[in-house]
């Protein structure tokens, strides 16, 4: 492989040294003179209808702005897939947490304070709750089922499948809701020019989805809408779909007010009322012939999407495909669907569905396991996916398959066989304070877009240069923490020989850089990157056509001056094409579901306390595929930073709903990971290129989420000798199990 | 009412009751100190009250009345880091960098008061500020590697 100048080495983070010294600008650090701050006042009631909004009378009601459903210029609706949900609730409510009414007052705490002056009055109808009350139908609150939306893979005959089977395990597995729980809330700033553009600036990961949704609300053309993204402190999917409401909701108050509006969220209207991960139930019924060699896997997802659509059927979609886990196996069939409830709509959060699925497919190995007296390892072994391999549906694996690597280097580095003996033995003493235990997961995780979501986004990035001799990245990729401007940095400045200090990354500003599509599905650095790749290769064709090279600053100079002519700058725009060997429809589904997949797997190493109930994970051992780590730190802190949250998925994480709403939306009562619930992790990057990605790279960006769920979950059944299977897995859950164990 | 701010002398007339963030990124305009949860528990508002460190989200200014306030933006300069926020960028301690001067603040208080630099013990400091990003492993690296760096530096 050639030598690389910047690809591979741990470049310093661009914006690194303005977050370190309190410089760079979250939207709430930006100070807009004359600005107004919004707030929003919600249902409260989970199911109704409005039947009055009384505004107190004697209260100052001539110093506020205020926005309802009837001030909407354009469409009364938040787009992105289905045409359902409502910007503000004109009659019908559908859950706990819907927007009715906005207020703007130049004081913060009056515009909190109004809220208090304000009595709307229902008719209450009774809500649909829980998934299983939503498919009995106990009210029809979508369509004619409920349902959202439904898939079915079908590879092979189930049905003969089981026939031909030694063993039958059958399995059901539950996970909750989870908080995306980003430090920074949401928060939004708008304002109107001169010419009438809207314009609104804030945290967020897709600003053309917010572009999008403007343009209907207002009634724009896309020229006079304009949307930026501010530093964005943390976003994990919790920033994809619903800052496209909160900017609605400024954009129509500084519209109104004919001053710039900022909306920015508390901590407790931020956790109850934005998205969070969906909740599951996953019902396995796997055979397996005498060796353990898989013969049928039946699956079946149900996801619980909340009150609106938004992203519930790609979210079932990715989950779906995901559900037989990294194996082959030559009779599937997955059946899903994701149903309406009358809670706050559930979204994108890292992961995307996937692991929600692959927590059943992997825990449910240690059942089989059981079932078999074959070791989950030795059955991982056996029915792993390789090179050559066809998955549930269809895809033939022809490269960058890691499966068996990173299994092997994880079980080997994390000294997991030894530990299983030695743990059985140490718990075997009923003089020890604690058990302790070791599980295990194997993962794949698709990177881009599903099947042919890639050509529908058809997207767009590249590089530019100035004539002062400025490089730029221009894409809508943004930056949240992940490391995105940097990897474009050395994707740019290693494609263009030139040093990684040289390359700047636009600003996303829908002003100044193409649509890039979302900022989602671990495809930033795969699919982004490797446009952004494609376009430095044009600059440098260019360059070399004109017989420049760039190897001092001068000579930088002087080729801005000759590339940009006439022009203040010349960009070189590239956009997606599909490579030829990928197919899928969408209507069997069937096909490339991906274009290559990353692998991961991961040992937990664990105590529980037999006093408190209390899991202590001592260290974590993970080996993850990737294809190649452009950036080995920053790729490192995407793997330990999504399996922190994979370990507060599986031990912390509880959000309590009552009546349709989350009842313990602060940081003091919904848990997540401090650094002492954390462990040390050992981590190992392995790379299997893929030759569509940029340097051979896949994506990382949600596969740390999929591992520690299954392996925390089977180690500590493993220790404490019990058989949990929905999470989190809370002391009091363990203490409740364990006694019945013990009868 | 008179207190000092990264070591200059300023004047306060506002509420005696405003909360210490809001004065600090309101009155003397300085945003790099966040507010992640508004209760005291997620510490991304941490500010050094006579070198102590403390939650500005908790604290309303007539607490700290003539008392020394040290904020991130005391810490040093993008073109010119601090050992501590260059040992940050070598070891990947910041990520979003939301946490960020809350995490810079309780580390510099902690090396500063002579915390030991074990890391089970880095964590247990750093245990009142959360941070969604980096799983805490690369800031518990940082700070390590900063304390390694001063006291090379003391040996000197």
């Amino acid at each position: 492989m050639a030598r690389t100048t910047s690809v591979g080495i741990s470049e310093r983070r661009k914006e690194g040294p303005e977050k370190l010294c309190g410089q760079a600008k979250y939207i709430d650090d930006h100070a807009l003179p004359g600005c107004m701050h919004g707030v929003t006042l919600r249902s409260g009631v989970a199911r109704g209808l409005i039947k009055s909004i009384d505004f107190e009378p004697g209260f100052p009601w001539h110093e506020y702005t205020i926005v309802s459903a009837v001030d909407i210029p354009g469409r009364n609706l938040v787009t992105l897939i289905e045409e359902d949900q409502p910007l503000l609730a004109d009659r019908k409510i559908m859950h706990p947490h819907e927007p009715i009414l906005l207020l703007a007052h130049a004081d913060r705490a009056k515009a909190y304070e109004a809220l208090k002056h304000i009595r709307v009055v229902y008719e209450k109808q009774e809500p649909v709750l829980t998934m299983e009350d939503s498919i009995a139908l106990k009210h029809k609150i979508f369509g004619e089922d409920n349902v959202f939306k439904s898939y079915l893979i079908e590879k092979g005959d189930v049905a003969k499948g089981f026939e031909q089977a030694r063993f039958i395990i059958e399995g059901e597995y539950r996970v909750p809701h989870q908080e995306q729980a980003y430090i920074e809330n949401n928060g939004m700033a708008a304002w109107v020019e001169e010419d009438g553009t809207v314009t609104v600036l804030g945290s967020l990961q897709c600003p053309y989805y917010i572009h999008k949704a403007l343009m209907k609300i207002f009634h724009l053309p896309e020229e006079k809408i304009r949307v930026i993204q501010s530093t964005t402190g943390g976003g994990f999917g919790g920033k994809e779909e619903y800052p496209s409401m909160i900017a609605g909701h400024a954009a129509l108050l500084a519209w109104k007010a004919k001053k710039p509006v900022k909306i920015i969220y508390d901590r407790a209207e931020d956790m109850p009322a934005t998205t969070k991960r969906h909740p599951a139930i996953v019902r396995h019924k796997t055979g397996l012939d005498k060796n353990g060699k898989l013969v049928a896997q039946d699956v079946d997802v149900i996801m619980d999407g909340g009150a609106y659509a938004t992203l519930s059927s790609v979210v079932l979609s990715r989950g779906t495909l995901h559900a037989a886990g990294p194996y082959e196996c030559p009779n599937v069939r997955v059946r899903s669907k994701v149903v309406a409830t009358n809670t706050p709509p559930n979204g994108a959060f890292r992961g995307f569905g996937a692991p929600q699925t692959l927590f059943a497919v992997e825990l449910h190995w240690e059942k089989i396991a059981r079932a078999t007296k074959i070791d989950s390892l030795t059955l991982r072994r056996r029915n792993l996916l390789k090179l050559g391999s066809v998955t549930a549906t269809g895809q033939i694996l022809r490269e960058s398959v890691g499966a068996s690597d990173v299994l092997e280097r994880t079980v080997k580095d994390s000294g997991y066989v030894k530990k299983l003996k030695d743990y059985a033995r140490w718990n075997k003493d009923k003089k020890k304070s604690c058990w302790k235990g070791v599980g295990l997961s194997l993962v794949h995780h698709g990177a881009g877009f599903t099947g042919s979501g890639e050509v529908y986004l058809a997207s767009k990035a590249g590089v530019s240069i100035t004539i002062d001799g400025r490089l730029q990245v221009l894409a809508a990729s943004t930056e949240m923490g992940q490391g995105a401007n940097t990897m474009f940095a050395q994707v740019a400045s290693e494609t263009l020989g030139v040093p990684y200090e040289w390359v700047e990354v636009e600003t996303p500003d829908t002003k100044f850089v193409p649509n890039s599509g979302p900022t989602v599905a671990s495809r930033t650095t795969m699919i982004v990157g490797g446009l952004v790749r494609r376009a430095a290769l044009e600059m440098k064709a260019a360059l070399s056509k004109e017989g420049l090279v760039l190897r001092t600053a001068a000579d930088l100079k002087k080729a801005a001056k000759i590339l940009c002519g006439s022009d203040l700058i010349r960009r070189f725009i590239v956009q997606y094409e599909k490579p030829g060997e990928i197919v899928w429809n969408d209507k069997t589904y069937k096909g490339d579901a991906y274009g290559a997949y990353a692998f991961a797997a991961l040992v937990a190493d664990l105590e529980i306390d037999k006093t408190t109930f209390e899991v202590k994970i001592d260290k974590i051992t993970t080996a993850q595929d990737i294809g190649k780590a452009v950036n080995p730190l920053l790729t490192e802190g995407q793997i330990i930073g999504g399996t922190a949250q994979g370990v507060g998925y599986a031990l912390l994480e509880n959000a309590v709903y009552k009546d349709g709403a989350m009842v313990n939306g602060q940081f003091t009562n919904y848990i997540i990971p401090t650094s002492m619930d954390t462990p040390s992790m050992k981590v190992v990057i392995v790379e299997k290129p893929y030759s569509r990605g940029p340097f051979g790279a896949k994506g990382v960006g949600e596969l740390p989420m999929d591992t520690p769920g299954p392996a925390i979950a089977a180690a500590v059944n493993f220790a404490a000798g019990i058989w949990l299977t929905e999470l989190p897995l809370l002391p009091e859950k363990i203490f409740k199990a364990k006694n019945e164990a013990q009868g | 009412m008179k207190l000092k701010v990264n070591g200059k002398t300023r004047t306060f007339s506002g509420s005696p009751f405003k909360r210490l963030i809001e004065a600090l990124r309101e009155d003397f305009g300085l945003t790099g100190t966040k507010e992640g949860c508004g209760e005291g528990e997620c510490g991304a508002c941490t500010v050094l009250v006579d070198g102590e460190a403390v939650n500005s989200c908790l604290i309303p200014i007539c607490q700290v009345e003539g008392r020394s306030i040290q904020t991130v933006e005391s810490l040093g300069e993008p073109g010119k880091l601090s050992a501590l926020q260059e040992a940050f960028m070598a070891r990947g301690g910041a990520q979003c960098g939301i946490c960020t001067p809350g995490m810079l603040m309780t580390a510099y208080a902690w090396i500063k008061g002579g915390g030991s630099s074990d890391r089970a013990a880095i964590r247990e400091c750093l245990a009142g500020n959360l941070c969604r990003c980096t799983g805490y492993q690369h800031i518990v690296d940082s700070v390590a590697q900063a304390m390694k760096g001063s006291k090379k530096e003391k040996r000197k």
